[in-house]
């Protein structure tokens, strides 16, 4: 093959999904039976419609508020040999954009070209039935993935030996542990040898020690002159797998070039990135009122408000109130949850000591954190305002917060979130010989 | 690493939004015959996993049935099955009848069962419906031997007619195939299938000749009513084990039908295939 063939061409894709219209509330009896009745056929619409876009081409289709474009007008080439890095924000339209390089779902518009054949990893273990044995699980999964059965059966011993699931590979997979299930289900997908590799997150799975050996793994695919796309949050795996990259925001491309110089401009953006955090409207909250915030955000290390704070960076939490009353020793605190809903931690006033005396009107309290612990996720902060005798104002969710890089560690190492609900300074040492 | 398999030349996919009608593509199906093989086998494998009768179900439940049917439409209402005794008059009718609801139901639903696998790899979402039609047919096989035991104790002795097995048994594939198809691609938008589809099969058992005789049928009813591709199966089954004339009258009709039911069933589903995964 020619080295300079382009293996994937993608021209002006685009992806349009419809999210569904909001439902109609009737405040009558009467309104609500006759719609019970109508429900049927205003349904069978609206199904339909979810997937229909004649309105598209009218002059302000593309507008309408129902309309989500997870894609838009996006080309670009992968010469053959390729490792490509796709990054951006959750929702950016990564994941649409390979789901749709390998035919899981249609685009909307525009094309793409593909020249090989092509594997794509979207998850590990797809069709895994747990009633089926390791043995049998590899020859389906291996199947699904696009071997043929002759294939799997030349690479089946040197699968099992790189899980190290040797001893259970006659079990049913069911009585494997999760850890167990991963390792076989990526071992099988770590021997596809296509012309083409898609791979959506997957190095993200098992323990540390098995993520590198996959990274190793990785490392020889790239290495071996095939065309890989590969979407990650990890920008170290980025840095050091990819040659290039592309950067997604918002169903578009908006940068591509060198993996090394886009990841940096992916860092930075995450770092100014800024949203408003109005809290006058907060739809729940309770507390007596004397004192009410009126906003919650971060600010970075450079100042700026961000939703996207990183990782070993200082930041600032500011909450801003309006009081009614002189109020004395006023109490502020926050709990910090995250994605699972546990609390990560709770930073109160109480803590260093003090209360302050809070005068009528507008103020801001700051909580500062000077080395964010946090490991990538999302989380969200809820905050209270009271004194002794009465809560004044508490919103739980009061604002939220994206982690998607760190610096915590010398090293692009980012400890995996199924590990740790927080980051810890440390070293190791090692001592050898006599001398113990 | 270079595979002694992979082709010298490389294929070309192009991805792009499809519209209209397409026609089946079986030269990109025959790539997938070992996904396909290996997915029947699952089935197969997994359908009586953890049971303490195994594969001794696809005996219990049509034989169940058939002790029903005998007692109630043979003893108690005593039906007329022009001088067939009722146990092999049902028998003949009741194993067809499993495997085609039982296939017809696993292959509506199979598409929303594996709604995990849709979403995440891309293979011909054909063979999502297509699958149960080659694993019941396991169940199937099994369950002659009820059939079997039955004209053995009647003392049936086989006749030329029994050369209509296979085809038979294609004709009933073909009619599980296209309704498959068409409820499989409509579960996955409209839910309500899975709701009528148990409704439904119940209904089906007596829009067909399997509990009374088709002669029962008043003679100007007879061209509508052989319509109905159960009539034309489950009559052609009857003929071809116990040796009855073969009735053309009930079985072309509903041949044509289902060829009609298959095809339109393939469009449909390949029309619909583009929205699948985003209407999960």
């Amino acid at each position: 093959m020619n080295e300079s063939e382009n293996a994937i061409v993608v021209k002006d894709l685009s992806k349009c999904y419809r999210i569904g219209l909001k439902e109609n509330i009737h405040d009558s009896m009467g309104g609500a039976l006759f719609s019970f009745f109508k429900s049927p056929l205003q349904n069978y619409r609206k199904h339909r419609s979810l997937y229909t876009f004649n309105d598209l081409d009218s002059p302000d289709g593309e507008n309408a508020d129902d309309v989500l474009w997870a894609l838009k007008d996006v080309s670009f080439e992968v010469k053959s040999g390729e490792v490509v890095g796709v990054i951006g924000r959750n929702g950016a339209g990564k994941s649409t954009l390979l789901k749709i390089i390998s035919r899981i779902t249609d685009p909307t518009g525009g094309y793409a070209e593909i020249r090989g054949r092509v594997s794509s990893l979207l998850e590990v273990g797809t069709g895994f039935h747990p009633e089926l044995t390791g043995r049998e699980n590899v020859f389906l999964n291996g199947t699904i993935l696009g071997m043929t059965k002759k294939e799997v059966h030349r690479k089946f011993d040197e699968i099992v030996a790189f899980s190290g699931v040797e001893k259970f590979i006659d079990t049913p997979v069911k009585r494997y542990s999760s850890g167990m299930k991963v390792r076989l289900a990526f071992s099988v997908a770590a021997h596809l040898e296509p012309e083409i590799l898609i791979i959506d997150e997957v190095l993200a799975v098992g323990d540390a020690e098995f993520q590198q050996k996959c990274l190793g793994k990785m490392q020889n695919v790239s290495e071996s002159g095939r065309t890989v796309l590969f979407v990650s949050h990890n920008m170290g795996a980025i840095n050091q797998l990819c040659s290039t990259a592309i950067m997604l925001d918002g169903g578009r491309i908006v940068a591509k070039g060198e993996s090394s110089k886009i990841v940096e401009q992916y860092l930075a953006k995450i770092f100014n990135s800024s949203d408003n955090h109005d809290l006058k409207n907060a739809p729940v909250r309770s507390g007596d009122g004397r004192l009410q915030f009126t906003a919650a955000y971060l600010l970075n290390a450079a100042g700026r408000k961000t939703t996207m704070p990183i990782a070993g960076d200082p930041v600032d939490i500011v909450l801003e109130y309006e009081s009614y009353h002189d109020l004395p020793r006023v109490k502020f605190l926050l709990t910090i949850f995250n994605q699972l809903g546990i609390a990560v931690t709770h930073c109160t006033v109480d803590c260093s000591g003090k209360r302050f005396d809070v005068g009528k009107g507008e103020g801001r309290v700051i909580c500062r954190i000077p080395r964010l612990p946090l490991p990538l996720g999302q989380y969200k902060v809820s905050i209270v305002a009271a004194d002794d005798m009465e809560q004044m104002d508490w919103v739980p969710t009061a604002c939220v917060f994206d982690v998607e890089a760190s610096h915590f560690f010398p090293h692009q190492f980012v400890p995996p979130m199924r590990y740790s609900t927080a980051l810890v300074d440390h070293s190791w040492e090692i001592h050898t010989g006599k001398h113990i | 690493m270079p595979d002694a398999t992979q082709s010298v030349v490389s294929q070309i996919t192009i991805v792009k939004p499809r519209s209209g009608w397409q026609i089946i593509d079986f030269k990109a199906l025959r790539g997938y015959r070992d996904l396909f093989l290996f997915l029947v086998w699952r089935d197969i494998k997994v359908l009586y996993a953890q049971t303490i009768m195994g594969f001794a179900w696809a005996i219990l439940q049509p034989l169940i049935q058939i002790a029903i049917f005998t007692i109630i439409f043979g003893q108690v209402a005593k039906v007329n099955t022009d001088g067939v005794p009722y146990l092999l008059f049902s028998t003949v009718a009741i194993i067809p009848w499993t495997y085609l609801s039982q296939t017809i139901t696993q292959s509506s639903e199979s598409l929303v069962k594996d709604q995990n696998m849709l979403g995440k790899i891309y293979f011909p979402r054909l063979i999502f419906p297509m699958t149960p039609v080659l694993a019941k047919l396991v169940d199937f096989g099994i369950s002659i031997l009820i059939l079997l035991a039955v004209l053995l104790y009647y003392r049936v002795s086989p006749t030329w007619n029994l050369l209509f097995f296979p085809f038979l048994v294609l004709f009933m594939m073909a009619l599980s195939a296209g309704v498959g198809l068409w409820l499989s691609a409509m579960a996955i938008r409209y839910r309500d299938v899975k709701h009528a589809m148990p409704f439904a099969i119940r209904m089906f058992v007596y829009s067909a000749p399997i509990v009374y005789s088709a002669s029962s049928i008043p003679q100007q009813y007879r061209l509508l009513y052989s319509l109905n591709p159960l009539v034309g199966i489950i009559e052609g089954f009857r003929s071809c084990l116990l040796g009855t004339p073969m009735e053309w009258l009930y079985v072309i009709p509903g041949l044509l039908i289902t060829l009609l039911i298959f095809v339109s069933g393939a469009l449909y589903f390949q029309r619909m295939e583009k929205i699948f995964v985003d209407v999960i």
